[in-house]
C-alpha cells in the first residue's frame, strides 16, 4: 500500500469511526445511566461531525489532486466463513466516489447546523440526551448509507435512520399524537426494509455478489452497467422502488411525512427536510445502472416520481400546518428528482438533492420563527395577510378546484386507503384467528380460558406495588 | 472422544438439583431467593467453564467419566458438543437472569424450587445424547410447569392435552424406530410420530395452544423458563434432523414459517403483554425452526446464531415485562402507560431486546438473521421472502409494545419503580453479551457454522436424509467425516456407509 492509499484509508476509517465512536459513548451512557450534560453531548455531537466532515473533505481534495474518481476503503470482514463448502462474507466495504462524497458531506454540515440549532432549541428540554442518543443512531446510520460499498452494509445504515426517524417522531412521548405517528412511521419503514432485503438478497442469489462495483459489473458510478438481465432488473428494481418509496414517502406511502412533523423541529428538518427524505432517492441513484438494464422499470420510477411530485405540489398549497405544507412542498421536490432518475439526469438528480435539502433545511428550521414574525406583521397593519391565487388556478373549473382541495386537505387519501385495503383486512384477518382460538381454548379447557382479559387497563393507577 | 478436564457436565446439572432440595429445606424464607441466585449463578459459571474447557479442545464432541455416571449409566449418556456447549451455557444464563430479576415479592408465587428442578432437567437435555434417556428427560421436564399449574388451582387441561399428546407420540415414535430398519420406508410412520411430538413441544401451528395457555395461567418466570431455551428445536435436532429426508424437513420448514408469519400477525392484535410476548416467541423460534429444517450448512448456521440471539434477547425482552408485571400486575397494550419516566433503563433494554430479537444491526441477532435469510433463499426465494416478512411484523410489533407501556402519556404513579440493583445487573448483563455479540460475531457465527457442518455430515451418512443427486456422488472428502460416524447414539441410524460428498453450495459474497 502506497502513501497515498495509507493516507485514504486513514481518512475513510476515520470518517466512518467518528459517528460510531459518538453512538458508543452516548449510548454506553444511557446504559449505565449516567448522562452526560448538555454541554458535553452537544460538545461531543459537533466534534464527531467536525471528525467525519474535514476527513472527507481530505478525501476529496486528495482524490481530486490525485485524478482518482474511486475510493475504496476495506475496514475488512465483519464477518466470514471461509471454507471449501462456502464463502460468506459480511465485508465492510465503504466507497469514495461521485455520488457518496457529495452525500456524505452534504450529511455533516447539515448534522453539524442542525446539531448545532437543537443545542439550543432543546434546552433544558427533559429529553435532550434522548434526542441527541437518537440523532447519533441517525448521523451514524447516514454515513454507513451514504458510503456503503455493499448492499448489506447500506441496509445497515438504512435500518438505523428508520429506527431513529420512528423514535424521534414520537419524541414528545408524553402525548399519544406523536407515538402514534411513530409507531406508523415505524411500520411503513418496516415494510419498505422488507423490500429492501428482498431485494438484496435476490440480487445477491442472482449475480453471487453483494457489492455494489461487482453489481455494476463495470466502471464507477454513474457509469456502471448492471449485471442482470432485463427481466431481473425489473424484479430487484421493483422491490427497491418500494423500499425507496416507503423511505422517501412517495405515493402511495405519503401519508406518514406530515405525521412525522410531530416531532421536534430540528429533527423534522435534518429527516424529512434534508437526509432521511432523501435516503430512498438515494438507494435508486445508487442502482441507477439497474434501471436502465429495463425500460418498464424507468418508466415505473418516472410515474412514480410525477405522480408523487403531483400529489405534493396539491397537499402543500392546503395545508393548514407550516411543517406540513413544507412537507408536502419537499415531497413534490424528491417526485421530481425521482423523475429526473427515471430520465437518466444522474448529475442533475444529485445536484438538486444537494440544493433541495440544504434549502428545506433552512426552511424548516426557520418555520416558528417565520410564524410569529407573520404575526408581529399582521399585527402592525391590524390586518391578515391576503393571498392571491395564482393565474392558473384561477382557471380552473370549480369543480376541479374542489376536487384538488379536497384531495390535497384529505392529503391524497393516501392514510385512509391504506388504512381501509391494508391495515383493516389484516386486523380483522388475525383478529378472527385470534377468536378462533379462544373458542378453541376455552372448549379445551371448560372455562373462560383468557385471564389476559381481565387484565386492568391502568393498573398503574391503582398505586399499590403488585 | 475427548474428555474434559473436570466433570463440568454432571456437576452442572447436579448443582441445580442438590440447589433445589437445600432451597426445599429452607423453606418460603426470604434466604432462598439469596440462595437460588447463588446456585444459579454457580451452575452459570460451570456452564461456561465447560463452554471454554470445550472449546480449548478443539473437539467436534467431549464427555467427563468422573463421577458416579460411569458405573450407573452408560458412558456417553451425557456428551458436549459443538451444538450443546452454547446451548448449555445459554439455558442456565436465562435461568440466572430470570431469578435474578425475581422481586422478593414475587419469590413465594414463582416457585424457585420447581425452578431448579427444571434447570437441572433443562442441562441434562441439552447434554444428552442417548436417545432413550433423552426422551425421558423431555418428558420429565414438562412436569414442574404442571405441578405450578396446580399449584395455583390453574385449569391445567390444555397443557395436559397437549403435552400428553407430545410424551404419547414422542415415546410411541420412538419406541417404534427401534423396532424396524431405519434404512427402510418404513420409517415414514414412526417418523410422523417423533416429528409431531416434536413440533408440538416447539408449538408450531395449530399446535402452539398449550403455550398461549401456559403463558396465561402460568407464572411469566415459568412460562419464559421452561419455552425460551427452544427444547422444542433440540428435540427436532437430536430426534428429527438426523433421519428424516430433505424433502420432509423443507415441508416443516414451511410449516415452521407458516407459523412464523402467523405468529407475527397474531402479535400485533395481541392486547396483552404477555400474549404478545408469546407469540413473539413462537414467531421468532419459528424462524429458527426454519433455518434449522432448511439443512443447508448456512441456513443451519443462521438458524444456530438466532437461537443464541433468540435465547438471550427474548428472555431479556420477557423478564422486562415481568419486571414491569411485578410492580403493577398485567399490563393492558390496549392503551398507553407511559412508563418511561419511572423506569428509564428498563425501557431502554426492553427496546434493545426487542430490536435484537428482530435482528437489528449491531445486536446478535442480525448477522443469524441475514445468514437464515440466505439459507432460506437458497432453497426457495419464497421462503426467504416470508421470512423477512415475519420478522417485519415482529419488528412492528415490538415497538408497538414499547410504545404502549413506556409512552403515550403522563404517568402519575407515585410508587417508585425504578430497577433493582439485581435488575440492573441482570440487564446490563444481557446488554453486554446481546451488543457484544453483534458487534464481534466471528467468533460464534464460526463455531455455530463449524457445528452446522457436522450436523449437516451427520445427515449425508444416512441414505434416508441424503437428496438422491447426491447419493450417487463417491465420497466424502472431508477428513473428519470418519471421526464423526463413530458414536453417535443420538442416532442409532448413522450406520457406517458409503458416504455422498459434502454437496454445499458455494456462495461467494463480498
Amino acid at each position: 500500500m502506497n502513501v497515498t492509499e495509507t493516507v485514504f484509508q486513514t481518512l475513510g476509517t476515520a470518517v466512518v469511526a467518528s459517528p460510531t465512536i459518538l453512538l458508543a459513548t452516548l449510548g454506553l451512557a444511557a446504559l449505565i445511566d449516567r448522562p452526560f450534560s448538555e454541554t458535553s453531548v452537544s460538545r461531543l455531537t459537533q466534534a464527531a461531525v467536525l471528525f467525519s466532515l474535514l476527513p472527507a473533505i481530505g478525501i476529496l481534495v486528495l482524490m481530486l489532486a490525485v485524478g482518482t474518481r474511486y475510493v475504496p476503503v476495506e475496514i475488512g470482514d465483519w464477518v466470514a466463513i471461509e471454507d471449501v463448502d462456502l464463502d460468506f462474507h459480511f465485508h465492510l466495504k465503504f466507497v469514495f466516489d461521485r455520488l457518496s462524497i457529495p452525500f456524505l458531506i452534504l450529511s455533516c454540515v447539515l448534522c453539524g447546523v442542525v446539531g448545532a440549532f437543537t443545542r439550543r432549541y432543546l434546552h433544558r428540554e427533559q429529553g435532550y440526551g434522548r434526542f441527541f442518543l437518537y440523532y447519533a443512531v441517525f448521523y451514524c446510520g447516514m454515513v454507513i448509507s451514504s458510503l456503503a460499498g455493499t448492499i448489506e452494509t447500506l441496509f445497515v445504515g438504512w435500518e438505523m435512520v428508520g429506527l431513529s426517524s420512528a423514535l424521534l417522531v414520537a419524541y414528545f412521548h408524553e402525548r399519544e399524537n406523536p407515538v402514534r405517528n411513530g409507531q406508523r412511521v415505524w411500520s411503513i419503514y418496516r415494510l419498505s426494509d422488507a423490500a429492501f432485503l428482498i431485494a438484496a438478497i435476490t440480487m445477491h442469489h442472482m449475480t453471487g455478489q453483494g457489492d455494489f462495483g461487482g453489481l455494476m459489473s463495470s466502471g464507477v458510478w454513474p457509469e456502471g452497467t448492471a449485471a442482470v438481465s432485463s427481466g431481473q432488473a425489473l424484479l430487484v428494481g421493483t422491490l427497491m422502488l418500494i423500499a425507496a418509496a416507503g423511505k422517501s414517502a412517495l405515493f402511495p406511502f405519503s401519508g406518514w411525512l406530515p405525521r412525522a412533523m410531530e416531532g421536534p423541529t430540528p429533527s423534522s428538518a435534518i429527516f424529512y427536510g434534508a437526509l432521511s427524505v432523501h435516503l430512498g432517492v438515494y438507494l435508486l441513484l445508487r442502482m441507477s445502472p439497474l434501471l436502465e438494464a429495463s425500460l418498464t422499470l424507468q418508466l415505473m420510477v418516472i410515474t412514480l416520481g410525477a405522480v408523487s411530485a403531483v400529489c405534493g405540489a396539491l397537499m402543500s398549497r392546503v395545508q393548514s400546518d407550516i411543517k406540513v405544507s413544507l412537507a408536502y412542498a419537499s415531497l413534490t421536490q424528491v417526485g421530481i428528482i425521482v423523475m429526473e432518475i427515471g430520465l437518466g439526469f444522474r448529475y442533475l438528480a444529485l445536484i438538486h438533492i444537494i440544493g433541495h435539502a440544504s434549502l428545506r433545511t433552512m426552511q424548516l428550521l426557520r418555520a416558528p420563527t417565520l410564524l410569529r414574525d407573520y404575526n408581529e406583521l399582521e399585527n402592525a397593519i391590524g390586518a391578515r395577510i391576503t393571498q392571491r391565487q395564482s393565474g392558473w388556478t384561477r382557471m380552473l373549473p370549480p369543480s376541479v378546484h374542489r376536487w384538488a382541495y379536497r384531495f390535497g386537505f384529505d392529503r391524497g387519501f393516501m392514510d385512509i386507503a391504506l388504512d381501509k385495503f391494508v391495515v383493516r383486512p389484516f386486523l380483522a384477518l388475525f383478529l378472527f384467528f385470534d377468536s378462533l382460538e379462544r373458542q378453541v381454548t376455552d372448549w379445551l379447557s371448560k372455562e373462560a380460558s383468557r385471564e389476559s382479559d381481565d387484565a386492568a387497563l391502568h393498573p398503574e393507577e391503582s398505586q399499590r406495588v403488585a | 472422544m475427548p474428555e474434559l478436564r473436570f466433570p463440568w457436565i454432571e456437576v452442572s446439572i447436579l448443582v441445580p438439583l442438590f440447589g433445589a432440595v437445600w432451597v426445599h429445606l429452607l423453606g418460603n424464607s426470604e434466604r432462598s431467593l439469596r440462595h437460588c441466585v447463588v446456585i444459579c449463578a454457580a451452575t452459570f459459571a460451570l456452564t461456561v467453564g465447560e463452554l471454554i474447557d470445550f472449546v480449548s479442545l478443539g473437539a467436534f464432541e467431549a464427555h467427563d467419566h468422573w463421577l458416579f455416571l460411569d458405573w450407573l449409566f452408560n458412558r456417553d449418556i451425557f456428551v458436549v458438543d459443538e451444538l450443546s456447549a452454547y446451548q448449555l451455557a445459554l439455558v442456565a444464563l436465562i435461568f440466572l437472569v430470570t431469578v435474578l430479576s425475581t422481586l422478593r415479592t414475587k419469590a413465594p408465587r414463582f416457585s424457585l424450587k420447581l425452578a431448579l428442578i427444571s434447570e437441572s432437567l433443562m442441562l441434562a437435555t441439552f447434554s444428552c445424547r442417548e436417545s432413550w434417556t433423552l426422551i425421558l428427560l423431555l418428558v420429565a421436564s414438562t412436569i414442574p410447569p404442571y405441578l405450578e399449574l396446580r399449584k395455583r388451582e390453574r385449569c391445567t387441561r390444555i397443557y395436559r392435552i397437549h403435552m400428553g399428546a407430545f410424551v404419547a407420540m414422542l415415546v410411541i415414535g420412538w419406541a417404534w424406530m427401534s423396532m424396524i430398519d431405519v434404512h427402510s420406508s418404513a420409517v415414514f410412520v414412526p417418523g410422523a410420530f417423533l416429528t409431531t411430538a416434536c413440533l408440538l413441544r416447539a408449538g408450531i401451528f395449530p399446535l402452539h395452544l398449550w403455550m398461549t395457555d401456559l403463558f396465561e395461567k402460568g407464572t411469566f418466570g415459568t412460562a419464559i423458563l421452561f419455552t425460551t431455551p427452544l427444547v422444542g428445536a433440540y428435540a427436532v435436532m437430536r430426534l428429527i434432523l438426523p433421519i428424516a429426508p430433505s424433502w420432509a424437513m423443507q415441508s416443516i420448514a414451511v410449516l415452521s414459517l407458516f407459523t412464523a408469519v402467523y405468529a407475527g400477525g397474531m402479535a400485533l392484535v395481541q392486547r396483552e403483554a404477555r400474549r404478545m410476548f408469546c407469540y413473539l416467541l413462537l414467531s421468532q423460534s419459528s424462524l429458527v425452526l426454519v433455518g434449522l429444517e432448511l439443512v443447508t450448512p448456512i441456513g443451519l448456521t443462521g438458524a444456530l446464531c438466532l437461537w443464541v440471539s433468540v435465547g438471550m434477547s427474548l428472555t431479556g425482552f420477557g423478564i422486562t415485562l415481568r419486571c414491569i408485571e411485578a410492580r403493577i400486575s398485567r399490563i393492558s397494550l390496549a392503551d398507553f402507560h407511559g412508563l418511561y419516566q419511572q423506569m428509564p433503563i428498563l425501557s431502554g433494554f426492553f427496546l434493545l431486546t426487542g430490536l435484537a430479537s428482530i435482528g437489528f444491526p449491531a445486536t446478535v441477532g442480525f448477522v443469524g438473521m441475514e445468514l437464515l435469510i440466505e439459507g432460506a433463499v437458497d432453497v426457495y426465494p419464497f421462503v426467504g421472502s416470508m421470512v423477512v416478512i415475519a420478522a417485519a411484523l415482529n419488528g412492528i410489533a415490538v415497538l408497538f409494545a414499547y410504545f404502549r407501556i413506556f409512552t403515550g402519556r403522563h404517568n402519575r404513579t407515585l410508587i417508585p419503580m425504578h430497577a433493582r440493583p439485581a435488575e440492573k445487573f441482570a440487564v446490563l448483563v444481557l446488554s453486554v453479551l446481546i451488543l457484544g455479540g453483534g458487534l464481534y460475531p466471528q467468533p460464534g457465527v464460526a463455531s455455530r457454522y463449524h457445528a452446522a457442518k457436522e450436523l449437516t455430515r451427520q445427515r449425508q451418512n444416512n441414505p434416508m436424509t441424503v437428496d438422491p443427486e447426491y447419493a450417487a456422488a463417491p465420497e466424502m472428502t472431508d477428513e473428519n467425516a470418519a471421526e464423526n460416524q463413530s458414536d453417535d447414539s443420538i442416532t442409532r441410524v448413522d450406520r457406517p456407509l458409503d458416504p455422498p460428498p459434502v454437496s454445499l453450495a458455494k456462495q461467494p459474497r463480498h
